[in-house]
């Protein structure tokens, strides 16, 4: 199954088309093709994680399938020293780019299972499309899958009856492949097709309801706003193409990248492009914007962006192509570096929109973007395998709380919390049971599964010489504790503030909710001190050909992590249950008015994009842009229109004219006038042709007897 | 006697002949004409057989008339036709393949 991966990605896609074309005349609208498919993708998933975990881990070549070379200096080092003890000669090195290598010698490792066909063969380059399977792209696609399937069997009832209920399952399905697409790629083009579906996918299902202004404006600004990062990713990738030999394979990028012979500046340009790409597509700052807006979409479609798919295409990019990042941005070095940089402000500053929001789906947006925050956060201070192990269990229990809010909102018709919801643990205890393991995993309690995640990444922080990241990463724990108890406040406690009697959600809904729920609280087990088998299953050997530090667990790290946690906890249920604290400071103080007023305003990002940005764009740069076009590149086109008018006139009136037709005239009167000739000479009368007899006779007879008797 | 008498004699009705055919516009008396050019070939190969001691010249002049008797009597039988059709046998009135 790891050497037929391709099929996975292939279903999905198989599965857009069907609905799309077979969808309607179908008795459930189309959401049987699209739930089996994807069914059988994350059976097929689970196949492939049972066979990359059962895979021998060595550095020897199996079977026929095709293998790399290891990125390592010394590929024949590496396999001895896999099998003896380590040796003297491979102690870490500190070479120009100061990278540790060396470390990792003596770990075995699984080896990448590599397939590949020519896409196309361009002279000297030879594009191979192809899967490249390795831990990193097992677990990405266990977890699509899951969330994915789990999304699509909870459309199922929250969508149902939807006028676009067929397209919405074939946009969802087509989702879901773009990201398959993604993790299973081997080369960067691949990837860009991949993520480039997922966009034009979000623009479908963000603006699925389009007909209200505010949703379609919501997709175009998603659309527009990942598109700008795009640009980054493509310049990224062509400067990686270039910087690496001309070749688009992530595992001989990854080894260019880290071993040292490129120039630092070139790697440096290829990944802070590359970076452009993750800010706009993991929507960290400053393009974090379009997130909560996309929060338009459908509830499910928000739970399958934000948690499993689209966002986390941009931190599994960096995890993919972490060579390039790690030596680009000197991750091992410590101190500040621009990823770390850019999780680390998305953290705060996301964390602190979350509390003045009313919408529930709005404070899990920001949610995501905080946590996203963590996850770039983390690769960039070299804990490679927190932040992927973040990315898995942040899918687990942000679907959780989205597919939640997605419960509520289906009983009560409604996302604001202040208005419409409250008291509602009594009406649905299912959905409330649910969100708070849910909240409680995302605020980091031990053992759910978020604590052992989180732990990971402030430990990594603070081992790897990056203080500043460790105390934002505290501070972040502790905003997000806080505002997930606001949140849950305002929905299941107090007293019911909505219209109608809220009543459980069907089973549908509730089930993908259990289900999530027991993997939000066990997931976290599979990276447990003293069971570290999730670094085991993924870490591949761009990850340990970087010698990315394993730290071992610290308690005190632990306890002060999980204690923020706590302490967030608690703030929030002195301020809301024990009505505790200044309740008034918004009336009361200057200050906090304005910083409210701050928050509220998004920090005037979007003022700054729509006002700034956008409406520069649309003024003076389209204007100019206008009379350029208008001026200059039409005056092109006319000239050349022009031009070739003439030219053709001329063609036309001598060489068409004059030439072909004067041929052609030419043969036809040349055969008028020898057929009027010729013609005298029918005149009908035999006597006449009797004399022509004879005449041709005397001279045949007059020749034939000159010749023979001369 | 003389070979060339003979011949001389052919050539003279031969020449009859073809003056009679390109000249006249009777139709009857073209087909004559015809019969004397065929005549004259007919002295030819009679008098060529003598002179060679064959009788090969006498065996085609025997052929030659029978066929001038088939050509005279399928002529005649067009001429009949084409005066119930004109009551004329003009041949210079019989011109309609004029192109």
């Amino acid at each position: 199954m790891l050497e037929n991966a391709w099929i996975i990605p292939a279903l999905p896609v198989l599965s857009f088309v069907l609905i799309l074309f077979f969808g309607k005349r179908l008795p459930k609208g189309g959401h049987e093709i699209g739930v089996s498919a994807v069914a059988i993708a994350f059976m097929l998933a689970c196949v492939c994680a049972v066979q990359w975990v059962q895979r021998p881990a060595d550095l020897e070549v199996h079977g026929p399938v095709e293998e790399h070379a290891a990125p390592g200096p010394m590929p024949h080092a590496n396999a001895v020293a896999a099998f003896e003890e380590k040796e003297p000669g491979h102690e870490p090195t500190e070479g120009g780019g100061q990278e540790k290598e060396g470390e990792h010698e003596a770990e075995p490792i699984r080896k990448p299972v590599v397939r590949e066909v020519t896409w196309f063969d361009n002279g000297q380059t030879r594009v191979r499309a192809g899967t490249h399977i390795d831990g990193l792209a097992v677990t990405m696609m266990f977890v699509v899958t899951l969330i994915s399937l789990l999304v699509h069997v909870f459309s199922t009832s929250y969508m149902h009856r939807d006028r676009r209920y067929t397209h919405y399952f074939a946009a969802l399905s087509l989702f879901t492949a773009g990201m398959l697409v993604m993790v299973t790629a081997n080369n960067t083009l691949q990837l860009l097709v991949g993520w480039e579906l997922m966009g034009v996918c979000s623009f479908m299902l963000i603006g699925h309801w389009w007909e209200e202004q505010n949703n379609s404006n919501a997709a175009l600004k998603a659309f527009f706003t990942t598109r700008t990062g795009d640009v980054g990713l493509l310049v990224g990738i062509a400067v990686l193409f270039f910087a690496a030999g001309r070749t688009f394979d992530i595992a001989e990028i990854n080894a260019a990248a880290l071993g040292g012979d490129l120039s630092h500046g070139l790697v440096l340009a290829g990944a802070a492009a590359l970076l452009c790409g993750v800010i706009g597509k993991s929507a960290q700052f400053p393009l974090h914007t379009w997130l909560p807006d996309a929060m338009a979409g459908p509830t499910p479609v928000s739970a399958l962006i934000h948690a499993a798919t689209m966002v986390v295409a941009g931190v599994y990019l960096v995890a993919r192509l972490y060579g390039v990042f790690w030596s680009g941005f000197d991750i091992g070095g410590g101190g500040v570096n621009a990823v770390a940089l850019v999780g680390g402000t998305t953290v705060l500053i996301a964390a602190a929109l979350a509390f003045v929001q009313s919408d529930i789906k709005k404070v899990l947006a920001y949610s995501t973007v905080s946590q996203l925050g963590y996850m770039v956060m983390a690769l960039g201070v070299g804990a490679w395998t927190a932040g992927v192990f973040h990315l898995v269990t942040h899918a687990f229990f942000k679907g959780l709380l989205f597919l939640g809010a997605g419960s509520v909102s289906h009983a009560v018709h409604s996302f604001d919390m202040k208005k419409d919801m409250g008291g509602l643990r009594e009406h649905m205890p299912t959905t409330y049971r649910t969100f708070l393991i849910g909240s409680l995993a995302l605020a980091g309690v031990p053992p759910l599964a978020g604590f052992w995640s989180k732990d990971e990444i402030l430990l990594g922080a603070s081992s790897n010489g990056y203080p500043i990241f460790l105390v934002v990463g505290l501070l972040g724990a502790v905003l997000t504790a806080a505002y997930m108890t606001r949140c849950v406040y305002l929905t299941f406690f107090g007293d019911y503030r909505g219209h109608g009697d809220p009543h459980e959600s069907p089973p549908a809904i509730t089930v993908p909710l259990v289900v999530l729920a027991g993997f939000s609280v066990f997931a976290g087990l599979v990276n447990v001190p003293g069971g570290e088998w999730f670094a085991e299953w993924t870490e591949n050997e761009t990850v340990l050909s970087a010698g990315v530090a394993h730290h071992s667990f610290s308690p005190i790290v632990a306890v002060i992590g999980s204690a923020m946690g706590l302490v967030g906890i608690a703030a929030g249920y002195a301020y809301y249950w024990r009505n505790l604290g200044p309740h008034r400071l918004t009336q009361s103080s200057g200050p906090a008015r304005t910083a409210y007023r701050i928050l509220e305003d998004k920090y005037g990002l979007d003022r700054l994009y729509t006002d700034g940005v956008v409406s520069a764009i649309k003024g003076p740069i389209a204007r100019g842009a206008y009379w350029f076009n208008q001026r200059v590149i039409d005056g092109v086109v006319n000239g050349v229109g022009i031009a070739a008018r003439g030219l053709a006139r001329f063609v036309y009136d001598t060489v068409d004219q004059r030439v072909i037709d004067g041929a052609v005239n030419g043969a036809g009167m040349g055969a008028e006038d020898g057929g009027k000739v010729l013609r005298l000479m029918q005149t009908g009368r035999v006597q006449q042709y009797a004399l022509f007899l004879f005449g041709a006779v005397v001279v045949l007879g007059g020749t034939l007897v000159l010749f023979t008797t001369g | 006697m003389y070979l060339n008498q003979f011949l001389f004699l052919a050539a003279f009705l031969f020449c009859v002949g073809v003056y009679g055919v390109l000249a006249r516009k009777n139709a009857v008396l073209v087909l004559m004409s015809i019969e004397l050019i065929l005549n004259a070939v007919n002295i030819n190969l009679v008098a060529f057989g003598l002179f060679r001691e064959s009788v090969a010249g006498q065996v085609f002049a025997l052929f030659v008339i029978a066929v001038a008797a088939a050509e005279v009597g399928v002529g005649l039988a067009i001429v009949i036709l084409i005066y119930r059709n004109r009551h004329s046998i003009d041949l210079t009135e019989v011109d309609m393949m004029k192109g």
